[in-house]
Parts: structure tokens; sequence; C-alpha cells
């Protein structure tokens, strides 16, 4: 048996020269199309070049142009005079001026050989192809396209766009199943005959005239119609991005492309030396009848793609910088603000760092300076505790935080004090769980001893910033996890609502709470809250605290029963 | 509102042009090799001053990167600079004694020549202390980025400034002719920075890093610009606007995604922060030449006696463009 292979060739000709004598150095007869686009000084110049090879021929040149019935009349011309011309040719290979043999020719037949009969050709049903370019799969086949997708993109997206509305659909020649796939193929002689020659062909050759793309659906949909047997795969390896562009492949790539084990491979770099230098290599004696397995190369590209069109959550930096409102997720992982809680139990942020392992903070929005965990003045990825650096741009400064560490888990206190900066962009984080004890704020100025009528303008102030923030916790535009409580609800029940924190923070190594965090004394903030209305200032984020007392008591109670029964 | 604002940016972008023609009289030819330049060649455009310490290993590094021809202009330098650059075959000179601070920093006698010999090639427009690291540039060379960057139909390519430090002050390090400086300015910080959109021209403005924390934290506004398009497939219309910061016309500066995705992109490590500095910073402090007039630098001299430690304990060592890629710093995009 004898392997025919179609060239087609539009630029870098000199690596071209060098795939074609790879081919007829392997035995291949070779028919090359060249791009009627291309200069005729330097098509001449190209068959000059490889005048010395006697298994050459050059097939009538049509112009080329992605995406249209051009490339696939080159093919026919080619695949007909390779035919004719060579009678022992069995199967017949297209490829083009950058696609490179990675094993040897002889490996390649054998390969064939093993499968007699059968058309190694992708192709598959639209209905199953996500991979198109440009939104269209079955509209390729049913529209017509008078204008250039490359050149016209303005005027070939009315044309859809009026051809949908007005409900146009071309009919399908009959017994003719629309398929696409890669364009490069390699078919048996048999098959290949039985389509150029089917006497039906002008009818379907001016129906695949105005499809989108011909030249991944002429053959591949023309091939279930002959083929005996269809092998629907590409020999050739080739990858596409997410634009529809082929992955090159450079130097660094030797190993991959070594390991894969496929015969062909595209597109290569013009400068890749080393690549050129190195294949067609030889495989392995134990290797010699090895079956091409790309998984190691689909990995990297679809990696590829994906950081291309997904990119790393919560990271900001120069090449990704989503606009807020197309994003849920604005930081690299979980983390738990933590208002009033602080206020309530002096030594709360060590508390809970204890219990969780995560990484508590302080205030991080503290007017005075960043309280970072451990009260460091430089924070990890260098980020100062200056407040007006943080203020400067209070999203990116917590983005970066959590994004700098991201396997921990972060905590950090707030309150009404603090620089109200980022409440939206804590409100709009599907990573953020919010924990609001209302009115907190109450117990500091309770305890700093001062009297009602001192710190009267002070609590006011407090208690309208935290307002405000309850406004946006509860606007529609929520993506985090809130759980609002007063004061008055927390301190009836604080252990449950502790535990659902630890429980949440910690996962599964969360345990049952059996040390509880030291409650700042807080008997007599009733009548300190009192005398604040007395003095005109209702603070009812607290909720109704004259209850406080009793529940003291209540707390005192399991430790003295003997209380509970003088109440 | 669009209409009139893209009226109002053209105008602006041939205001810097016929600006650029005029401050293009300034230059004198010194060693003008530019037939030399081929249809495919990567030019390299750069304006010094007084760095004839820097200029033999700028010079090799961007060989090694595939640079093929280096577009300079000299000004008015009182070392060997000049003369050192005039031995090189692939360096085209211009020299000027022209103020560096009346012509928008340089831009517009690099926008001259850019337009003279830049259209149809990619270029790179850095400074002599800007070292450019692009995806896969110890395997790559630069030309099989701007291949790939053609394929993909991209025309600009973006490339955060990095500032580099020694640990130690940095006035102890003893920069000679032709040393890598990264070998001793080589801690950066990692994770410091900070990002904003400019609506108008639609680049991002990003600052931060150690001169934000250390000089500028009581005032970040005024922290430098870190954002940087150097790496550009030219046109005759275009011209940067401040530094290489931003483009005119606006879209060259899109180089970031806003869906999620990240785009290509690379870092220019920023060798500043050597020994030359100390003596700079209070040099350029008096001239008052650079960008508002040298209050940058005169920060510096007040800030730190002008021998300042930048070094911190999450500072990172330099390895290689692997790392900065994984710390988020820079992206492979779908350049695989």
């Amino acid at each position: 048996m004898t392997l025919g292979v179609i060239m087609l060739v539009h630029t870098a000709f000199d690596r071209a020269e060098q795939m074609v004598r790879r081919w007829a150095e392997g035995g291949c007869p070779v028919v090359i199309h060249v791009d009627r686009n291309v200069e005729p000084a330097t098509h001449d110049h190209f068959v000059h070049a490889i005048s010395d090879l006697p298994d050459v021929r050059f097939a009538s040149r049509s112009r080329c142009e992605w995406g249209t019935w051009g490339l696939v009349e080159a093919t026919q011309s080619a695949a007909t005079l390779m035919l004719d011309e060579f009678p022992s040719v069995s199967h017949v290979y297209l490829a083009s001026g950058a696609c490179m043999p990675l094993r040897p020719v002889s490996e390649l037949e054998a390969y064939l050989a093993r499968h007699p009969d059968t058309d190694f050709i992708e192709s598959a049903t639209t209905a199953d192809v996500p991979w198109t370019v440009g939104g269209l799969d079955r509209e390729r086949f049913t529209l017509r396209f008078p204008f250039a997708w490359k050149k016209n993109r303005k005027l070939f997206d009315l044309a859809v766009r009026l051809q949908q509305l007005v409900g146009y659909r071309r009919a399908l020649p009959e017994g003719l199943v629309p398929h696409m796939g890669s364009q490069w193929w390699c078919l048996t002689r048999q098959t290949l005959e039985a389509i150029l020659q089917d006497p039906k062909r002008p009818a379907y050759d001016r129906y695949f005239k105005s499809v989108w793309i011909p030249d991944e659906s002429y053959y591949q949909s023309l091939v279930r119609m002959h083929a005996r047997r269809v092998e629907s795969k590409s020999l050739t390896l080739a990858k596409f991005d997410h634009q529809g562009k082929p992955h090159i492949f450079f130097d660094d790539h030797l190993e991959l492309l070594q390991r894969s084990g496929c015969f062909v491979a595209r597109k290569i770099w013009r400068d890749a030396e080393l690549l050129f230098q190195t294949f067609p290599q030889p495989s392995a004696p134990d290797q010699i009848d090895a079956e091409p397995n790309t998984g190691a190369v689909d990995r990297l590209f679809s990696q590829a793609v994906e950081r291309r069109t997904y990119g790393r959550p919560g990271l900001f930096m120069q090449s990704r910088f989503p606009s807020s409102d197309r994003q849920a997720v604005l930081t690299a992982s979980p983390y738990a603000v933590l208002q009033g809680f602080d206020d309530i139990f002096p030594d709360f942020q060590r508390w809970l760092a204890r219990r969780t392992g995560a990484e508590v903070h302080g205030h991080l929005f503290a007017r005075d300076r960043v309280h970072f965990a451990d009260g460091v003045e430089l924070y990890r990825g260098g980020l100062s505790d200056h407040p007006r650096l943080r203020d400067y741009n209070p999203k990116m400064f917590l983005t970066n935080l959590i994004w700098n560490a991201r396997e921990k888990h972060h905590c950090f206190q707030f309150g009404p004090a603090d620089s109200q900066g980022i409440c939206w962009t804590l409100a709009k984080d599907t990573n953020a769980s919010i924990w609001v004890v209302t009115g907190a704020w109450s117990v500091p100025l309770f305890l700093s001893g001062r009297s009602a009528s001192e710190v009267r303008a002070e609590a006011a102030r407090l208690q309208r910033i935290e307002n405000k923030f309850l406004k946006v916790l509860r606007s529609p535009q929520v993506r985090a996890r809130v759980r609002i409580m007063s004061l008055a609800e927390f301190v009836e029940a604080p252990m449950d609502v502790l535990q659902t924190i630890i429980d949440e923070i910690a996962g599964h190594k969360g345990r049952a709470i059996s040390e509880a965090p030291r409650m700042a004394d807080i008997e007599g903030l009733a009548a300190f809250l009192q005398d604040l209305k007395n003095q005109g200032m209702h603070p009812f984020l607290t909720g109704d605290i004259t209850a406080l007392t009793v529940q003291t008591r209540r707390r005192q109670s399991r430790r003295k029963p003997y209380i509970v029964a003088g109440k | 509102m669009g209409i009139l604002t893209s009226y109002r940016l053209r105008w602006q972008r041939k205001r810097w042009r016929l600006r650029a023609l005029q401050k293009g009289r300034d230059l004198r030819e010194v060693a003008n090799r530019t037939k030399r330049i081929a249809p495919d060649d990567i030019l390299l455009f750069c304006v010094f001053r007084n760095e004839d310490v820097r200029l033999p290993y700028f010079l090799s590094y961007y060989r090694r990167l595939g640079v093929n021809h280096f577009i300079m202009v000299d000004n008015d330098s009182q070392d060997e600079g000049a003369a050192y650059v005039l031995k090189q075959p692939d360096v085209s000179l211009w020299t000027t004694k022209g103020a560096y601070g009346d012509s928008r920093f340089g831009m517009d006698w690099l926008t001259y020549l850019q337009g003279k010999y830049a259209p149809g090639h990619w270029a790179l427009t850095v400074d002599v202390d800007e070292f450019f690291v692009y995806p896969f540039c110890d395997t790559r060379p630069i030309r099989a980025l701007a291949d790939w960057l053609d394929a993909s139909q991209v025309r600009s390519f973006g490339a955060m400034l990095l500032d580099m430090y020694p640990k130690g002050p940095v006035g102890s390090t003893n920069y000679k002719a032709g040393e890598d400086p990264f070998k001793t300015a080589c801690w950066f910080d990692p994770g410091n920075y900070v990002i904003s959109r400019n609506a108008l021209l639609r680049n991002l403005w990003i600052q931060g890093g150690p001169r934000a924390r250390a000089f500028f934290a009581g005032k970040p506004k005024q922290a430098p610009a870190l954002n940087k398009i150097p790496f550009v497939k030219w046109r005759k219309p275009y011209t940067y606007v401040s530094s290489t910061h931003m483009m005119l016309p606006r879209g060259l500066n899109l180089v970031y995604d806003q869906q999620g995705g990240e785009k290509t992109s690379g870092i220019l490590l920023h060798a500043k922060f050597l020994n030359t500095f100390v003596e700079r910073a209070s040099e350029e402090a008096e001239r008052g030449e650079h960008y508002k007039g040298g209050k940058e630098y005169k920060t510096y001299a007040e800030r730190h006696g002008a021998d300042p430690d930048l070094w911190c304990e999450w500072s990172e060592q330099y390895i290689n463009w692997r790392q900065l890629e994984i710390l988020g710093l820079m992206s492979k995009g779908n350049w695989a």
C-alpha cells in the first residue's frame, strides 16, 4: 500500500518545502495546492525549489479564504490529480504546510494496514457538536452566506439575522445528513473515488458552495454515504481555542508531542527549529504499534482555554479585571465578617482563632490602622496596615488579602466605628458570610463608664452608621449570606449562634463548644440604655434589653440553682 | 456622547502626534541604521540619559529575547553611554539636548520615531531599567509571542511594572556594568497592587508595590502608576498618551478581560532600586524634569535620606515567569 499526501500551502514556503521533503523521503507522492492569493514570484520560487522531487505534482490553484468553498475545491482538484497520477496510492492524507509528521511514514502506513478499509475522518452530526465558533451549527446548512465572516462581519451577521427573521431555510439535497469535523482527514482510495465520481456530485457541490465553512463539512458529510467503515477521528493532532484558532506548537512542546504518539501535528510554529529537527522520530520498539493518545495535549490546551475564559476567581490583576456587576464571586475563598461579637466578648478574637484554626483578624477596617491577625504591621503579599492606603481602594485591599492567603478561612471583626467603604463589596460577594449583632456597639459605650449624656452623640452616630449597613444588607442585590440579630436576641442564646459560626468556619473540624468565651459584664446595661432613651436617643437596634436582667440572672442560675427558687 | 467623546479623543491623538512632529525637530541623527530593518523585525524604542552602567546588560538582555533593532534617543548624556551605543551594529541613535520634561518625558521624541519607523512592526517601548518578561520567555523568543498575538488578532500587550529591590539599604548594592541587576535586586512585593479603571481611556490604573507601601502610604493617590502597554503592533496613527501607561486609540488599552477571563500578559521587571538610584534621587529631585516635577524623587529624598530599605518579611524572591504567573501578577491566558 502507498500513502499519498495532499498538501495545502499558503504561507511559510521554506517550512512547506521541508515538509514536502519529509513526506517524499517516506515514499509518499505529494500533490501540492498553492493558494491563488500567493504572489506568482513566491509560487514559482517554491515550485522550482522542489523540482528535484519526482513524485510531486501541483494542483490547479483556487482562491482559499477561511471558511469558503475555495478550500474544498482545492482538495477536490488535488485529490483527483492524486488518484489519476498515482495508481498505487491506496490512502490519501490531507495536510497543510504547517502539519508536521511526528512518526515515520512507515509507522503510519502500518497503522492504516492494521485498519483495512477504514476512513479516518472526524465526522459528527450537527446536533452533537459544541465546538462551533459564531454560534451557528445547524444553521450552517440551512442558511445562505453571501458575505465573508472574516472580512464583512457586520454584513454577515445582518444576512444571518434577516434570514432567521423571515424563517428562511434551504432544502438539503436528498439523503444528505449534515456532519462536521476537523478538516484534516485520511481517506481510502475507494471512498475518495466514490465521493469524487458520484453522479450527484454537481448537486452536492452546488449545495455546499453556500454552506458556511464547507471544508469542515463537505467530506465529513459525504463520507457517511460512501464509506464502509468510518473511524470518526482525525489522525492529525490539531487543537483549537475558544476563538476557533489553532493552538501552535513550540520547541518546549517537544516532550508532549513525543508522548502523544500522534502521527501528524499542527500547527507548528515556523521557527520551532528543535521540533523540525527532531521529528519524524521513530517510536521505541515496544511503542511501534501504539495508538495515538492525546490526553495530555487535550488537558494542556483545555486548561489554557479555561484560564482565558474563566480565569482565577477572586484575582484582580492587570489582565483580569471583571466588572463587579458580572461577577458573583469577588474573592478567592469564603470568609466571615463578624459585627458586634468582640464588643460583647472582649477576648472573642483569640477565642475564635483557638476554636476554629481560622485566620482571625481584628478590625481590618478600623480607622486608626488595619488590625491584621496577630497585630502585625505588614501582612502577606506586602499589605500595609496604613489606613489611608487601605481606604484608597478598600475593595482591592480585601480581595488582595484573601487572594494572598486563600488557603485559609479568614474572619474579621467589623463595626460601625470602622471605615464603611467596603460595605457594598461585602454585601455583593457570595463568599462573604456576615453576622451582625445589632446594637452591640452600646456595650463598650456602657463599659466606658461615661454617662448616657456624654455618649449620647456617639451612640446616635454609631446607630445611624449601623442602620445604613443593615439597609445595604437587606437590599435585593445582596449575594452574601447574612444573619442579623439584635443584641437582645443574641444574649438570650449566645451559645447557639457561636456554635453555628464555628461549624460554618471550621466545617467538620468544628467540635462542640466546651469552653465559652467570657462575656463582658453587662449588668446594668438595661438601665444605661434607658438613660439614653431618657436623653431622647432611642437605641432601637439593641432590641428589648429590659429582659436582659432576667437573662443574666437565669444564666447565673445554672450555676446556682437556689436562686431559681428565689425567683 | 459616544460620538463626541471619540471625536475629542481623536483630536487629542492628533494633537499628540502633531506635537511629536514638532519635538522631532529637536532630534539630531547620530547613526541611522534603520535601512537594515527587515519587514518582520521586532523593534525596541528607548530614551536614556546617563545610563552607561545599565546599557550593556540592557542591550544583551533584549538581544537574547530576539529584538532585531534598537531605536534609541540619547537625552544629553554626560557619560560614555552614547559612545557605547554607537558601536552597536543593531542600534540607530538620535541625540537631543531638549528638556525631558518638555517632551512628555521623552514620549514626544519616541512618538516621532515610532511614527516613522514602527508601522507594520511589533514595537517594544521600554526604559533602560525595565526588563520585559512574558509567558514562556525562557523557552520562546519574542518573535513567538509576536506571531501568536498576530494569529490571535491582538494588537497590544500589557505588562505591569514590578519594582525589584535588594535586601538591605538600596545604597549598599554595588551594580557594575554588564551585570544582571536582578542578582541583587531580586525581591518584589507579591500581592499589594490596587487597580481602578479609567473610564475615558479605558485603561487600568495600577498602583501599589514597595513604593506605595514605603513612600506613599499617607498619600496613596500620588503613588506611581504601574500599568504599562510596552508591546504593540504599530500603526501610523498610534500614540502613547502618558509614558507607556496608556495609548490612543483607546481600544489599544483593553489589555484586560472584563468577563472574568484572563488575557495573556507579562511583567516589566523594574531595576530601579540599585545604588545608582540613591545618587539619581537627589539629582533628579533638583532637576525636576520627571513626572509631576520630580515629586516622586523628592519624596524618596525626604523620607529616607534617599537610602531606603524596601525589604520586608513578605517580599518574594524572583525565580522566573512561572512564579509571577502563579502569584497572579501576570497570566498565560490561552497561550499554552
